[in-house]
């Protein structure tokens, strides 16, 4: 654990350059996960730049009747807020299902984008580890991998990204508002993580110094009937070995909108956009569902432990898209 | 929620210490400073300028230090010592290979500790450890138990000293001679203990008198054995070592000797004469140094006739343990007298492996033993195609199988009858039969046990301090199972007074002998010298003793005790539930029945019951260190990857006892209920698991991904 100085930002702007004049510096939100690396040794950051307490902290409505969720909403307030329970329940109900109540009190919308993978190459510093180390080789690929990734991953990286929340953002298309040295721009969910190619150190597509200040939803009323399934060794405080996000909507037996993305398969979030295509259009059926999600899972990779993750994700698709007909009163 | 109305075979007369306080749920005498944190455990002990030390742990399973560069780590400021084997003090004793703490440069699993760094506080320590540059030459590791590794072998004995094999009757002539025949294999992970609050001491070495003396607080199930064990290792007389723990934050088996840390906080405070030096391990480093359970993998083997009765069982375990200090699971020792049978064979077999130094953990031996005992029961009951309640009746053994002594009490049938009542047992479907919803629901059962122990030697001590109040001392431990509380109730009948004259002082080696706090032993050892002790004040002092009247007296003969089997027992029934998509189990209802002897305390007992049970569900579905054997260590190591139950798995666990008292193995009539709760657990899950499922999941933990589909 090296020594590091600790100092506060007082807006975005400040805190952007406080990062960008140092290679070394590093965002604190919550602390959650920074923290536990500086301990392990995983993280050594020289700053710590604390963006915690900026104005960031609001969830507000937009006037087209999207949202725009501060970076610094805390997961347990933004999980709480009646607008996302009502208008996007699959959002509320990921973040309930990660991590332990105390530790969504501290965690923030950024740092849950932001967290790393938990793979336990990773996190043990006496083992080799491309993310952490590039060029030090990838243990996990032939290692102990139960937990890591079937879909997207390289010979350089099997790790997952663990979080809940982001799989439910994916499903929902939202932004990612960004302030960088050189003004602000948007991300789609879906470019802000990566796959791990053969440059797994680098999670996202930010730019050094860049900080997310907002996630904005557009409206979606289909996301009113939305679910968020998580599949895990315990009923709480464990990580995702598979999980669905999903917004349906069906009329006359019909599915005329439908967004899917899966969590703990992949180095990011994981949009099912074939199973989406499978479906779109075609009749809400069990064996559709199922058809559409082996669609998806064709191009599955299972590493030496993770076979069992094909069917879980498949079983797990089918059995949250037919809980969503079920509970708009329809068949399937 | 005492049964009563159960006829206790034995131990009818009434016990010579019942009172109004022994069989009351008195509330928790240490809850009050326990939830206002005011109980000061070992590393919150104060400490005049403290030093803070942090491991340098081995990173290769099995070589030499070959150089160590500690330049960048000594010039750190608030750095005071960088100790490893090149300037090490060299110890008195190293008969004991876990103790002998930088006395080589030898390394034989990784993870061990090859030095440390003391400093001003903790963060410079850990920072410190970070700039210490040591290199290895690495030597080729074997880390994986293999049951058909060459070089396995049968130690002397196993844990508690019992022997390594039986064999009695012609056992294979009887399994071909079989109607049914069960022959599975069953495996147990490494499973590491993970008490709440991590091992921890405060070291000081003091040189300002005639003679050196040490004083540690420490986080023990046992003060006193920490204190004969570093007096012999460091060379110093016991008198002249004081070791105090008066809360201990959970220990599970692993606080029940000491290990390599408290050898080595003694080493920096020798060489910080004067300064007390502070340890408290990280959650990741209890997973190399304070003790697991080693992985089992069973062979059971039974064999019945048509109609179930027992003719045959073969138990066979192999297990692990390390280069340098053995350490045997007693893994198959129940099956020598849990049913009858007419010929049985047991033995065990050990591969010592280039791994940490495995120990007692949550019934060593018991817990293991009776997941395959109790899961192969269960099949032979399906062969058989009888009820397993009923397979369990028609085995049980009218006295001991193995030594032919009559039982000190067996009520397994009664706990298993009970049970079943409570649990609503026939409404058991046939295998894959229930759903309900996404559900598949499933009935399981198993038998429980736990030998009865007393282990002698413990001293009390009762001293009456005037205006009624009364002193009694005992070096045990309260590991924060109630016996701050039930001590204080044993005391209070035996002298006949209320619980408030009586002040109970234990966790110092200041006081009198205890043994350690372990093998469910405490209340039989430490409650019968109290309740000696407090019968020789009466009769020595009378009712109106002088005040400083003072008795000390270990706990009287009881030879009665050698002449019976003394074992307790229980049933468990545990339902199911399993996600027909994704694999998850549930549990969302568990019954425990325990015949145990006397209950002194229902409140704390209920509690320790429901613990073990939680433990057994542990074990059952989570627990499992996660070895790369390519590295050779557990790579889970910490308690957001190493499972244990969280609140949202615990349900609805309903426990119950039969009322009864047990005075052939002690005069209080207790045969301890620390562990019994744990044991059978899992192959209740296991049993129900399969009902729900028709899965037979052999390797434990049942994990979804062994039932998804």
């Amino acid at each position: 654990m090296r020594p590091f100085t600790y100092e506060r930002a007082l807006d975005p702007a400040d805190a952007v350059a406080r990062v960008a004049a140092h290679p070394d510096a590093a965002y604190l939100g919550g602390g959650t996960n920074l923290v536990d690396h500086l301990r392990l040794g995983v993280a050594a950051p020289g700053r710590l730049v604390d963006v915690s307490r900026l104005a960031l902290d609001r969830v507000e409505s937009r006037d087209d009747g999207g949202l725009r969720i501060g970076a610094a909403v805390r997961n347990s307030d933004l999980a709480a807020h009646p607008s996302v329970r009502h208008d996007f329940p699959v959002l509320s109900q990921a973040l309930l299902a990660g991590a332990s109540g105390q530790i969504r009190n501290m965690a923030t919308t950024a740092g849950n984008l932001l967290q790393r993978t938990r793979c336990r190459y990773f996190q043990d510093v006496t083992t080799p580890c491309n993310k952490r180390e590039p060029g030090s080789g990838c243990p996990a690929v032939e290692g102990r991998n139960r937990t890591l990734a079937i879909l997207g991953a390289s010979e350089h990286c099997v790790a997952t990204h663990p979080s809940d929340m982001a799989v439910a953002l994916a499903a929902l298309d939202a932004d990612v508002v960004v302030l960088g040295p050189s003004g602000e721009r948007r991300i789609p969910m879906a470019d802000l993580h990566r796959l791990p190619g053969d440059e797994p150190a680098r999670d996202t597509t930010l730019d050094p110094g860049e900080l997310i200040t907002a996630v904005e939803l557009a409206p979606l009323p289909a996301a009113r009937r939305s679910a968020y399934r998580k599949v895990r060794d315990r009923a709480s405080y464990a990580f995702a070995l598979v999980s669905v996000a999903a917004v349906l909507e069906v009329e006359d037996g019909v599915v005329r909108e439908v967004r899917i993305a899966l969590g703990g398969v992949a180095h990011k979030p994981w949009r099912a956009t074939r199973a989406e295509e499978a479906l779109r259009g075609r009749e809400a059926t069990a064996e559709g569902f199922r058809a559409a999600a082996e669609a998806e899972l064709g191009a599955a990779r299972p590493l030496s432990e993770n076979a069992f993750k094909v069917p879980m994700a498949r079983n797990a698709i089918t059995a949250t898209l037919r809980g969503l007909v079920r509970a708009a009163g329809e068949r399937a | 929620m005492t049964l009563t109305g159960t006829p206790p075979a034995v131990g009818t007369a009434v016990g010579p210490a019942v009172g109004p306080a022994v069989g009351r749920g008195v509330r928790r005498l240490d809850g009050r400073v326990k939830v206002r944190g005011m109980a000061r455990y070992a590393f919150e002990q104060l400490a005049e300028s403290p030093a803070y030390l942090h491991l340098l742990q081995s990173t290769v399973a099995r070589g030499r230090v070959s150089d160590v560069d500690a330049s960048e780590a000594e010039a750190l400021e608030g750095v005071l010592l960088v100790l490893t084997h090149l300037n090490s003090p060299k110890l008195a004793d190293t008969s004991d290979g876990e103790y002998t703490v930088l006395q080589s440069p030898g390394v034989a699993f990784r993870g061990q500790i090859v030095g440390c760094v003391v400093a001003t506080s903790p963060e410079v320590a850990r920072h410190g450890a970070e700039l210490v540059r040591i290199r290895y030459d690495e030597h080729p590791h074997d880390t994986r138990l293999r049951e058909d590794d060459p070089d396995l072998y049968a130690p002397d004995e196993v844990n508690a000293s019992f022997p390594t094999d039986t064999d009695e009757g012609p056992v294979e002539e009887a399994l071909r001679s079989s109607a049914v025949v069960v022959d599975q294999r069953y495996s147990t992970p490494m499973e590491h203990n993970n008490p709440m609050e991590p091992h921890s001491c405060i070291a000081t070495w003091d040189e300002s008198q005639e003679r050196p003396t040490l004083t540690v607080y420490d986080s023990t199930q046992g003060a006193h054995g920490v204190a004969s064990t570093l007096a012999k290792v460091l060379g110093l007389a016991q008198q002249d070592v004081r070791v105090i723990s008066p809360y201990v934050g959970g220990g599970f088996g692993s606080k029940g000797l000491p290990h390599a840390h408290n050898v080595l906080v003694a080493l920096a405070a020798r060489t910080l004469p004067g300064r007390p030096v502070k340890l408290a391990l990280t959650r990741q480093q209890m997973f190399f140094l304070a003790g697991y359970r080693t992985p089992t993998l069973q062979r059971v083997r039974i064999g019945a006739d048509a109609d179930g009765r027992i003719t045959g069982l073969v138990h066979e375990a192999v297990e692990q343990t390390s280069r340098i200090k053995e350490f045997a699971e007693q893994t198959t020792v129940v099956s020598r007298n849990m049913y009858a049978a007419r010929a049985r064979r047991t033995s065990h077999r050990l591969a010592a492996l280039d791994v940490p130094v495995p120990s007692w953990m949550r019934a060593p031996g018991e817990a293991p033993g009776m997941y395959g005992l109790e899961h192969a029961m269960d099949e032979l009951a399906e062969a058989c195609g009888l009820d397993p309640v009923e397979l369990r009746i028609r085995n049980d053994p009218p006295a001991d199988p193995e030594t032919g002594k009559p039982w000190s009490g067996r009520h397994l049938v009664e706990c298993l009858r009970v049970g079943a009542e409570r649990f609503g047992w026939s409404r058991r479907g046939p295998t894959g039969s229930r759903r309900d919803g996404d559900w598949l629901v499933g009935f399981g059962v198993a038998s429980s046990t736990y030998p009865g122990n007393v282990m002698p030697g413990s001293v009390a001590r009762v001293r009456y301090g005037g205006r009624g109040h009364y002193a009694v001392h005992i070096g045990a431990a309260d590991i924060g199972t109630g016996s701050w509380t039930a001590l204080n109730q044993v005391a209070a009948d035996a002298l006949g007074l209320a619980m408030n004259r009586v002040h109970l002082e234990i966790g110092d080696t200041a006081l009198p002998m205890a043994t350690v706090e372990g093998g469910s032993s405490g209340m039989a050892s430490h409650g019968s010298a109290i309740l000696e002790a407090c019968r020789r004040f009466r009769e020595e002092h009378g009712e109106s003793p002088e005040p400083g009247a003072t008795t000390e007296s270990a706990a009287a003969e009881h030879p009665e005790a050698k002449e019976y089997a003394t074992h307790s027992y229980g049933a468990q029934f545990v339902e199911v539930r399993v996600d027909a998509d994704t694999g998850e189990v549930r549990v969302p209802r568990m019954v425990g029945v325990f015949s145990c002897g006397r209950i002194v305390n229902p409140r704390t007992a209920r509690s320790q019951f429901r613990g073990g049970m939680v433990w057994g569900l542990s074990m059952a579905l989570f627990e499992h260190s996660i070895v790369d054997h390519r590295f050779g260590h557990v790579m889970n190591h910490d308690l957001a990857d190493y499972h244990v139950p969280t609140n949202a798995d615990v349900v609805d666990i309903d426990v119950s006892w039969l009322d009864e008292t047990d005075l052939h193995l002690n005069p209080l009539g207790v045969r301890g209920i620390g562990e019994i709760g744990i044991t059978g657990t899992a192959a209740a899950v296991a049993s129900a698991v399969h009902n729900a499922t028709g899965i037979r999941v052999r390797d434990l933990p049942i994990t979804p991904d062994t039932l998804v589909r």
